[in-house]
């Protein structure tokens, strides 16, 4: 991890008991218990959420709403478009 | 929240787009207000306009933060001065919604910030004049805030989800911003001769840029045709531009105000206010670089990230160890 | 609370006090502020502001105390901004300009340690209007030495470059915590009518920031002059004054003490190098 690059954290947020946890956005933070604080300064300063859950974003398992085969694995299971979140083999040219 | 139609150019795919089966069916879903997300596919042409609107509005955000941040400090009661912090902090979070919905797209914070800082991106041409006085506050929040809330409320229903749910985010909290504007330059023309010249003043010096941040009329533009197809963009600058000069002015009457305009005048026939010819030449000039505060508020913004770097590094550093620690703990478990 | 025979120096101390609070709540969160917009990352000026505007509702409640126990007409505005400088009565600790993060970082960690101790111990004060603003600071004050203590083993326990700020910092403002547990004749009034701790803030404070800045393994430490002493937990440094009817109250680890036996305070002096 670089400096300029704190991994990327989704948060959902459960505003009341009673409620699912819903997602809310993004935020970067150096560790998990910084994305907590970043996530409870950034995304609960009106609504008094009880409970707050923040994930690493690359840890998110999504499914392809394509169905076709991607080319390469992690297409298939990266949520976003994010060029950091793909391992590309080195044999690879032009990417 | 400070968005403007800076630069809606994408690139144009060579051939015709709309012959692709595949843009014929995004096309499709938009046109049946469907809502594209992330992994969705979408031309190429309209993930780039996306990712330069939306990080140009977080940009916006980020760079607003100084010419108000500025009066926190000064701000002439603890609850004006507690009101200004919460707003502040508002748009720095704006600006992390939209740096977060611009991310989905493919660009990372980090790029981002590099065309911040390095210069290369453009931000919201109404951060580059000065605040000189307590009322400009006002006046920005009056103003400003009242042409944001313009343009973002149609937003809230664009074709791109992120973008859509961090915009009907972003109005919900900004009711509070107009309003504190505009009761803060009621004090002021309520009060004393020096009070009511202050608010004159602001009034004068932030009326014209606030009509350009709908930026230049686009009738003639093809590139905003192609925005409205996409849903990107719901009504053209001029429509906006008029709607906030058709609101705003009978509220400087209320104030006592007098815009800074002779040729301001009601149409009957029309039902519309009409204004005097804008000066794109000082828009264009403010855009390139060149307003009052452009070199000075991205020099503040370069300086706060060239000494936050031991910070990040060490935060990073830290977290590395920690991760690292935790993997040997683990692994001494289960030896 | 207040018999009717209440002296004028006895009233007056009590608004003394509060003003006491007030002043280093509203002096630090000026201070904060003065960050907003140059913060090492957006978070952090999200982070920053965050503590500000708190501190900025402490010191509006207070002063607005603080003017009605005067009983001279002043608000909370007449008192913050129209007091000349001689007359404010804030920690001298609060009002050290912000240097770089590491220095804002230990004046925060440092305060938020003491307030922590502070508006506990006001919770039970026999004046309920000051219990009632402290209850409500101290939830605001779990958040912020949460937010300071990670940053301060963050940085700690970071580069080589963030531990020497650290460190840095530390050896400047440690010797104006001496402040944090001196009292006068302001505070025997009041511990007399049970409106504030008696013997002041309770030492447990620094011993909690010197478990804190063990922590981290790598990271600061008191400086020597506090490191030559014997320091046993519950004991006291030599140099503050002497406060033993805290320590016999506190003493048994466990009941309000914060550190566990093995983190006794004179390791900290001589931390264990981590790998």
């Amino acid at each position: 991890m670089t400096e300029s690059d704190w991994p990327l954290f989704e948060v959902f947020i459960r505003s009341r008991a009673g409620l699912e946890h819903k997602h809310v956005g993004s935020l970067h933070a150096a560790d998990a218990r910084m994305a907590v604080e970043h996530a409870r300064d950034v995304y609960t300063r009106r609504q008094e959420g009880v409970s707050l859950w923040v994930v690493r974003s690359a840890d998110i398992v999504a499914s392809d709403p394509e169905e076709a085969d991607a080319l390469f694995e992690p297409a298939r299971d990266k949520i976003y478009r994010h060029p950091t979140f793909y391992a590309i083999p080195e044999e690879v040219k032009n990417l | 929240m400070y968005t403007q139609a800076l630069d809606t150019h994408g690139k144009e795919p060579a051939g015709g787009a709309e012959a692709d089966p595949q843009v014929a069916r995004f096309q499709a879903r938009i046109d049946a207000e469907e809502k594209i997300e992330p992994k969705d596919f979408m031309p190429e042409a309209y993930r780039q306009t996306l990712i330069r609107q939306i990080s140009q509005h977080a940009h916006s955000e980020i760079v607003g933060m100084l010419p108000e941040g500025n009066w926190i400090t000064r701000a002439p009661s603890l609850k004006r001065k507690a009101v200004l912090i919460a707003k502040v902090q508002d748009e720095g979070g704006h600006g992390m919604y939209l740096y977060s919905a611009a991310e989905t797209l493919g660009i990372s914070r980090a790029q981002m910030l590099e065309q911040l800082l390095s210069g290369a991106a453009k931000y919201s041409s109404i951060f580059n004049y000065p605040t000189l006085t307590w009322a400009d506050v006002g006046a920005i929040g009056w103003l400003v805030d009242g042409a944001a809330i313009m343009n973002q409320i149609p937003i809230c229903r664009c074709s791109y989800g992120p973008y859509a749910r961090a915009m009907v985010r972003i109005c919900k909290e900004e009711s509070f911003h107009q309003r504190q504007g505009f009761e803060i330059m009621l004090t002021l023309t309520q009060g004393t001769y020096a009070q009511r010249t202050m608010a004159q003043d602001a009034l004068n010096r932030w009326w014209w840029p606030s009509l350009m941040m709908f930026g230049p009329s686009d009738a003639d533009s093809k590139h905003t045709a192609q925005s409205m197809r996409w849903k990107i963009k719901r009504f053209s600058n001029d429509e906006l531009r008029q709607k906030f000069i058709d609101i705003t002015v009978p509220q400087a009457h209320f104030l006592g105000l007098t815009i800074p305009d002779d040729e301001l005048h009601w149409d009957e026939a029309s039902q519309h206010y009409h204004v005097g010819p804008i000066d794109w030449s000082e828009f264009y000039a403010v855009l390139k670089g060149n307003g009052p505060c452009n070199r000075e508020r991205l020099e503040a913004r370069q300086r706060a990230h060239e000494a936050g770097r031991w910070v990040r590094e060490a935060a990073a550093a830290h977290a590395e160890r920690e991760r690292t620690r935790s993997m040997q703990q683990a692994a001494g478990v289960a030896a | 609370m207040q018999t009717e025979t209440r002296s004028e120096a006895q009233q007056q101390a009590h608004c003394h006090y509060v003003l006491r609070l007030a002043d280093t709540s509203l002096v630090l969160g000026q201070r904060l502020a003065e960050w907003i917009g140059h913060a090492p990352a957006l978070e952090e000026d999200l982070a920053l502001a965050n503590l500000s505007l708190d501190l900025i509702g402490q010191a509006r409640l207070l002063l607005t105390y603080a003017g009605e126990l005067e009983g001279q007409g002043r608000d909370e505005d007449a008192l913050a901004f129209l007091r000349d400088a001689p007359e404010f009565l804030n920690l001298a600790l609060a009002e050290q300009p912000n240097g770089d993060f590491a220095h804002t970082i230990v004046r925060q960690w440092l305060i938020d340690a003491w307030q922590l101790e502070i508006y506990g111990a006001l919770e039970h004060s026999s004046d309920t209007r000051l219990a009632a603003i402290a209850a409500k600071a101290i939830r605001e004050t779990r958040y912020h030495y949460r937010f300071s203590s990670g940053w301060l083993v963050r940085l700690g326990d970071g580069t080589e470059e963030s531990h020497r700020r650290v460190q840095e910092s530390v050896d400047a403002l440690w010797p104006f915590t001496h402040e944090l547990f001196a009292a006068d004749e302001v505070d025997e009034h009041l511990a007399a009518e049970g409106i504030e701790p008696h013997q002041g803030v309770s030492l447990l404070c620094v011993e909690e920031l010197g478990a804190a800045a063990h922590r981290s393994g790598r990271c600061a430490h008191a400086p020597d002059l506090l490191a030559a002493e014997q320091v046993q937990a519950g004991e006291i440094f030599a140099g503050f004054d002497h406060q033993p009817a805290l320590f016999e109250r506190n003493g048994a680890p466990g009941t309000g003490c914060r550190l566990a036996p093995d983190l006794a305070i004179d390791e900290a002096a001589d931390p264990p190098v981590r790998q």
